[in-house]
C-alpha cells in the first residue's frame, strides 16, 4: 500500500514542514517513505513544492507521475498541479487563495478556507496543518495518532506550538467530516 | 541501530565522520551544500576540521596536501565545480593519493541548471583530466547506499591507493529517506609507509609527479596501469534484479537504476521478461555482469540522465551482439518508470505479445 502526496503553496505556507510532518510520521510507523522537495533558484520568493511517498514495501521509483493526493494552497499551485491527481484521487484546496472555476470531476475536491480558519485560531501561518487535517482521513497509512505522536516531537523546542497546531489540524479534520 | 531520517548530502557527511574522515576541504555549490554545511555543525565535535577553501581549486589541493600526511580526507562539489577540481584529481592519481571526491551531478553543460543528472559519466569514469588515469566510481542509489558507499569508498582509497568519486546527483542529495547508520564493519590496517610525516630518523620520502625521462615516465604509465587493471579485476559491483531469465534488460545506475526496478516490476505483471542490471562501480565497468547475458538476452535498454554515455560501455560489454538501445532525460528531469516501459514495448515490438 503506498500514499503518494504532493504538496504545493507560495514559499513561507509551511509546504516543506507540511511534507515533513507526513514524512515523520511514516518515520514512526517504520514505513519506508521518501520527501522530495523542490530546490533550486524558484524557491526564493515563487513557489514552492514537495512530495512524500509513504509505503508499506520497499520504494523503488521516486518518481511520482499522478499522485494519489495533494494540498494546494494557493491559486498558481492549484492550476500546475491539479491535473497531476490520478482519477479516484483527492485534491484539498485552500479556498481563501484559490477561487475555482472548472473543475475535474473524476476526483474528490475538497475546498476549505483554511487560511480563515487559521486567522480565527489566531495564527495564519497554520493554514498547512488545516489542509493537512482535511487530507488525513483520505490516507491509507498515516492516520491522526501517529501525526499528534510526530507533532510532539517536532515542537519539543517550541512546546507552545503544539496546541495550536493539534487544533488547526483537528478544524481540517471535522471540516471534511462535516 | 539507529534509523534515522535524514537528507542525502546530510548522510554522507554523516559516514565520512564514522568512516573516521577527520578534514573536509570545500566550497559550496548547489545541489552537493548540505554536505558542507551538516560537516561544519557536525565534524568539530567528532574532532574532525572543516574548512571553506577559496575556491574548488584550492579545496582539492588541500586534500592533496593532508592525503599526503596520511589523513582520511573528503571534499565534495557539483558539476561545474568537479570540473575545477580535475587538475587536482589528475595529480592526486598519479601520486597515488587516497581522498573521497564526491559529486553530486547536476545538469549541464556549462552553469548548466540545479536538477539531477547523469552527464558526467565520461569525466567520471575515463580519467576526467588531464593524463591517462582513473577513479573508482561508485554510483548510489538509495539513501542506504549513500551511507555504505560512502564508508565503502574510504576503504577503498585506502586499499587501492588511490581517489575513489562517489557519484551522487541532485536528487539523491536532496531528496530525505530512512537510513540505518549501521557501525562500520572493522576495516583492515592499510600501509601507510610512503605519506610524509616528517623524516627525522628514516630516509627522507618524495611525493611527487613529475618524471624526469621518458623512460621514468613509461615505467610509472606501466605501474599504473597494472595497478587499474588490477582494480578492474577485483572491484567490480552490481546488482541484478530479475536478471536471470530475463528476455531483455534495462541497464541503469543511481536514481534512474531505481527507477527502473519499478519498472521491471510492471513489465513482469503484463507477462514481459524484462529484468534490471545495476552498475554499481561505473568504473571499473562491471563487464562481468553481462557475461551471461551477452549471448541469451534478446536486446538492452540503458536507461541514462544524458545524451548516452554508458551506453558505450554496455555495447563493449556485450561486444555488439545485440541491439543495444537508449532512453534518456536531460536538463535536471527524471523518467517515470511508465514511460520507460513504452519505450521498451515499442523498441522491440512487445505491445501486443505484452497484453495477450
Amino acid at each position: 500500500m503506498m500514499d503518494k502526496v504532493i504538496i504545493a503553496g507560495f514559499g513561507g505556507q509551511g509546504v516543506m514542514f507540511l511534507g515533513k510532518v507526513l514524512a515523520y510520521a511514516g518515520m514512526g510507523s517504520d514505513l519506508d517513505l521518501l520527501w522530495i522537495p523542490s530546490y533550486g533558484p524558484e524557491m526564493r520568493g515563487g513557489t514552492a513544492n514537495c512530495s512524500v511517498i509513504l509505503s508499506d514495501e520497499e520504494i523503488n521509483s521516486p518518481v511520482i507521475d499522478y499522485s494519489d493526493a495533494a494540498i494546494v494552497l494557493n491559486k498558481p499551485a492549484y492550476d500546475k498541479f491539479a491535473p497531476r491527481v490520478k482519477p479516484g484521487g483527492v485534491l484539498i484546496v485552500n479556498s481563501s487563495l484559490a477561487k475555482l472555476e472548472d473543475v475535474r470531476d473524476d476526483i474528490t475536491i475538497v475546498q476549505i478556507p483554511a487560511t480563515e480558519m487559521a486567522n480565527e485560531l489566531g495564527n495564519t501561518s497554520i493554514a498547512n496543518m488545516v489542509c493537512l487535517g482535511a487530507l488525513l482521513p483520505s490516507l491509507n497509512l498515516v492516520d491522526y495518532e501517529k501525526v499528534e505522536k510526530t507533532m510532539d516531537k517536532l515542537t519539543k523546542k517550541r512546546p507552545q506550538l503544539l496546541e495550536v497546531n493539534l487544533t488547526a489540524i483537528n478544524k481540517g479534520i471535522s471540516f471534511v467530516n462535516e | 541501530m539507529e534509523r534515522v531520517l535524514m537528507k542525502g548530502n546530510e548522510i554522507i557527511g554523516e559516514a565520512a565522520i564514522r568512516s573516521g574522515c577527520k578534514l573536509f576541504f570545500g566550497y559550496p555549490i548547489t545541489p552537493s551544500t548540505e554536505v558542507i554545511e551538516y560537516l561544519s555543525a557536525n565534524f568539530p565535535r567528532a574532532g574532525g576540521t572543516v574548512l571553506q577553501a577559496e575556491d574548488e581549486i584550492g579545496a582539492i589541493n588541500m586534500c592533496y596536501g593532508a592525503s599526503c600526511t596520511g589523513a582520511r580526507v573528503m571534499t565534495a562539489s557539483s558539476s561545474p565545480g568537479i570540473s575545477l577540481k580535475q587538475e587536482g584529481i589528475s595529480y592526486s592519481a598519479a601520486v597515488e593519493l587516497p581522498m573521497v571526491i564526491v559529486n553530486v551531478n547536476r545538469c549541464g553543460p556549462g552553469l548548466g541548471g540545479l536538477g539531477p543528472a547523469q552527464s558526467d559519466y565520461f569525466q567520471s569514469t575515463k580519467g576526467g583530466g588531464h593524463g591517462d588515469y582513473r577513479v573508482i566510481t561508485l554510483a548510489p542509489s538509495t539513501a542506504q547506499e549513500l551511507y555504505d558507499f560512502t564508508m565503502q569508498a574510504f576503504d577503498l582509497a585506502d586499499k587501492h591507493r588511490n581517489p575513489v568519486l562517489i557519484l551522487s546527483d541532485g536528487f539523491l542529495g536532496q531528496t530525505m529517506e530512512p537510513v540505518v547508520l549501521k557501525e562500520r564493519p572493522k576495516a583492515p590496517e592499510y600501509d601507510k609507509s610512503w605519506i610524509v610525516n616528517g623524516s627525522k630518523g628514516r630516509e627522507k620520502r618524495i611525493l611527487a609527479s613529475y618524471s624526469l625521462t621518458n623512460e621514468i615516465g613509461e615505467k610509472n604509465n606501466l605501474y599504473w596501469e597494472k595497478k587499474y587493471n588490477g582494480i578492474q579485476e577485483t572491484e567490480q559491483q552490481w546488482e541484478e534484479f530479475y536478471a536471470e531469465d530475463a528476455e531483455y534488460l534495462l541497464v541503469s545506475y543511481g536514481t534512474t537504476g531505481r527507477i527502473c526496478k519499478s519498472t521491471v516490476l510492471n513489465a513482469r505483471k503484463k507477462g514481459i521478461k524484462l529484468g534490471l542490471i545495476r552498475p554499481i562501480t561505473l568504473w571499473p565497468f562491471p563487464d562481468k555482469a553481462f557475461i551471461p547475458y551477452k549471448d541469451k538476452v534478446k536486446g538492452m535498454v540503458t536507461v541514462e540522465l544524458n545524451t548516452g554515455q554508458m551506453i558505450e560501455d554496455v555495447k563493449l560489454a556485450v561486444e555488439c551482439k545485440m541491439p543495444v538501445h537508449l532512453y534518456r532525460r536531460q536538463g535536471g528531469m527524471l523518467p517515470t518508470e511508465n514511460e520507460i516501459l513504452n519505450y521498451v514495448e515499442d523498441k522491440f515490438g512487445l505491445s501486443k505479445e505484452g497484453e495477450a
